[in-house]
């Protein structure tokens, strides 16, 4: 059965794993991740460059960027002014119109602030920005983005870095319904299961970072969840049974020996 | 003359250009992006834009993130 291709804003990208670059032990252990998830987009921050020690060595030296599609974030940024100040320098510094926006509510939780995201999102658009929204599993909110122009919507499984899975299947089921637009689970996978359960709900692609970065072996769960995606995908499509209450037999009833 | 460089206070003994500046602080222009007085600074203009006694320059690049 072929797929479709993951297309987002014309674009195609040839996994539905996207990963991310914080967190490694090193750089040289998340250039082996990178390798084994298969993915062939990677989430980078904008920070400012430290001045005063110019010895560290620069993330790009270990990201093959002839193969890896990067896409700048706006992490940490609290307002939509500083999102959007975030995002036109990531511009600047990875000369392209993407970025996964992300513009927080809360410290503790790292829930995104809903009205600013919108309205942070609109103003992005308007400049030519491709935008990909990090949102919460809200489909009110997940439409209005898409109304907004997000090139595609990223709401999340659980709160960043918590790897508590998927808590509120519903809720991504109906965000699928709502939208044209991929959908991508982004934040709060904490293993492989994980992985495959967004994607048997429909999403298009899964983000995540912490899982494989802070994993006992980054490498080995890379690979995991490079498997659970195709998986979890191919059994999205394939089109599961419906539950039942009871048992239906898998063998035949009748030809039973000495009945 | 002194300017504000990342959120601290930078020594500099004349106006630059930022690629000037760049190359004083030992960055690869290709691998920043540069924003002056809030303005972001596209790379081709590097050469032209030049900083001076008491303006705010920022510096960032790409590091790890999700």
């Amino acid at each position: 059965m072929t797929d479709t291709p993951f297309v987002i804003a014309g674009r195609t990208f040839t996994s539905r794993l996207i990963v991310g670059t914080g967190k490694y032990s090193s750089h040289a252990v998340m250039t082996q991740a990178h390798e084994a998830s298969g993915a062939d987009m990677v989430t980078v921050a904008v920070r400012r460059v430290n001045i005063s020690d110019r010895t560290r060595e620069s993330l790009l030296d270990y990201i093959d960027t002839s193969r890896m599609f990067i896409l700048p974030n706006t992490a940490g940024c609290y307002t939509a002014d500083e999102a959007i100040r975030t995002a036109r320098l990531g511009r600047e510094a990875g000369l392209s119109e993407w970025v996964k926006l992300e513009v927080i509510g809360d410290e503790r939780t790292l829930f995104p602030d809903n009205e600013a995201l919108i309205e942070a999102t609109r103003v992005l658009v308007k400049e030519g920005f491709i935008v990909l929204p990090y949102t919460n599993d809200d489909p009110i909110a997940c439409r209005k983005l898409e109304d907004a122009g997000a090139a595609a919507v990223m709401p999340l499984g659980a709160p960043i870095g918590s790897g508590l899975g998927i808590q509120n299947v519903n809720n991504i089921r109906i965000i699928r319904e709502f939208l044209r637009v991929p959908l991508i689970v982004d934040a709060g996978v904490g293993t492989a299961s994980d992985a495959a359960l967004a994607m048997e709900l429909g999403a298009d692609a899964v983000l995540m970072n912490t899982a494989i970065a802070g994993a006992e072996d980054p490498v080995a769960m890379a690979d995991a969840m490079r498997h659970a995606v195709i998986a979890g995908r191919l059994a999205y499509r394939a089109g599961r049974i419906p539950r039942k209450m009871y048992a239906s037999a898998s063998s035949p009833v009748e030809g039973m020996v000495g009945r | 003359m002194q300017i504000t460089l990342n959120g601290d206070r930078f020594e500099l003994e004349e106006p630059m250009s930022v690629t000037a500046l760049l190359a004083r602080l030992e960055i690869d222009p290709r691998r920043v992006a540069v924003e002056h007085n809030l303005n972001i600074i596209k790379r081709h203009r590097f050469a032209e834009v030049v900083v001076g006694d008491g303006d705010t320059v920022e510096i960032v690049n790409f590091v790890g993130g999700g």
